[in-house]
């Protein structure tokens, strides 16, 4: 979706602003939230995909508003919500309402370890045929899907040469919506920074943008 | 970029004030309903702050410094070689590592999100995940690096990598001078996060300033 997430080539949100020894949580609400969004996601009753549609689901002001944490925290709510988990009535209460409650195991102390350990592998080992090899010219679709998606605006209908085939993996386009793996190559793919921008770019900068073979054409 | 005496104008700051009352609400809703074990919650926190951070991606950086093999490895299968050290796991299932070299600087970005090599990184901090840094990366990565305070001349070849995909990207920085007598640990406490991720380079170490 054409979504405010999606910043890339953005002018107007002003300086970085950097903190010196900047602590990993700012405050405890950060780590619970944290927490409870991988121990939840845990469940694999939604993938990584889903999460970034969630949140990308969050009206754009309050996307801006938001903090890192925040978003986080209201992705989660909303899948646990979507998922039957708990109820909106819940929520209001804080306590649970007699018979709502769908039996998921919670993840254990001991679980935690190997299931960081392990991640969310998003490749997939199966004989896929690439489309493209590296070396070739191709140009990016000129797409507006609103549904998610992991082509930027700034990539698309543009013309750049693939650098790599990192191998197969699943499909954001579909698996952010639990319609399916779909999986297929994925390329990192070297647009000059002229090709993107224009003049104004220097003529030696390049920006290298990882992309599915369903985001290609031959050019 | 702000100076850090200024910079505390966080996002964060915005946050309604009962935020951290609903996270709390939602933690015991869901320990109530035995969805969720806190002592869970704690290890995972434990594990970022404590366990995680930049210090793995600095050890891999100092071995490949050290070890021209292993930097061989490194830079052709980013995933192995760093499992190699033990590190590997969540957002750090698919790496790979790029070298910054005199004509060459490499600056990693994530537009759409967050994404950030957590395996050897830690979280992110807030600015990599700010509108500032995710909107201006690509379109004026000179700019945003003048920000930090790295001037790079003309002739160097920028080179931005958005991680739009499961690929996590880290930053080789270059091996700085006067560092040719340390040791591979010694090494790694001079690698800066800041470095891995491109937006900064490493200084010249002076004769009897490392310890």
């Amino acid at each position: 979706m054409n979504g405010v997430h999606d910043m890339g080539g953005m002018h107007g949100f002003g300086p970085i602003q950097y903190e010196a020894n900047e602590p990993v949580f700012h405050a405890d609400w950060e780590g619970r939230a944290l927490a409870m969004a991988l121990a939840t996601a845990a469940w694999r009753k939604w993938n990584l995909d889903a999460f970034r549609n969630q949140i990308e689901q969050i009206p754009p002001p309050e996307y801006l508003r938001m903090s890192y944490y925040e978003k986080w925290f209201t992705a989660a709510t909303g899948l646990l919500l979507q998922s039957g988990l708990i109820a909106r009535a819940e929520l209001e209460t804080g306590k649970p309402a007699p018979g709502s409650s769908k039996a998921q195991p919670a993840l254990t102390p001991a679980q935690v370890p190997s299931m960081l350990r392990a991640g969310a592998l998003a490749a997939r080992d199966v004989p896929i045929a690439p489309r493209f090899r590296p070396g070739q010219p191709i140009r990016t679709h000129n797409t507006n899907p609103p549904g998610h998606t992991r082509l930027p605006r700034y990539a698309r209908a543009k013309q750049g040469v693939i650098e790599r085939d990192h191998g197969v993996y699943v499909f954001p386009d579909t698996t952010a919506h639990f319609a399916g793996e779909k999986p297929q190559h994925v390329y990192s793919v070297r647009f000059t920074a002229r090709e993107l921008w224009g003049e104004q770019a220097s003529p030696r900068d390049s920006v290298y943008i990882d992309l599915w073979d369903d985001y290609l054409e031959p050019a | 970029m702000s100076s850090p005496d200024h910079g505390h104008q966080h996002d964060h700051q915005a946050v309604p004030s009962d935020l951290a009352l609903r996270v709390k609400a939602l933690e015991s809703l869901l320990v109530e309903k035995g969805l969720v074990d806190p002592a869970a919650l704690d290890a995972i926190v434990d594990k970022y702050e404590r366990q995680v951070g930049p210090r793995n991606g600095a050890r891999v950086v100092a071995r490949a410094w050290i070890d021209p093999a292993y930097k061989q490895r490194l830079l052709a299968d980013g995933t192995n070689a760093i499992a190699e050290l033990g590190y590997g796991g969540a957002q750090g299932e698919h790496m790979v590592v790029v070298e910054n070299r005199p004509q060459v600087h490499n600056l990693i970005v994530c537009t759409l999100c967050s994404c950030y090599p957590w395996s050897v990184l830690g979280l992110p901090p807030v600015w990599y995940k700010s509108a500032p840094y995710r909107s201006r990366a690509v379109i004026d990565p000179r700019g945003v690096l003048r920000e930090f305070g790295l001037h790079l001349p003309e002739e160097t070849e920028v080179r931005v990598w958005d991680s739009t995909a499961e690929i996590r990207y880290l930053v080789l920085p270059e091996r700085p001078a006067g560092t040719e007598n340390l040791d591979e640990e010694a090494l790694a406490v001079l690698v800066t996060r800041d470095a891995m991720i491109g937006v900064a380079k490493l200084p010249a170490v002076s004769h009897g300033a490392a310890a």
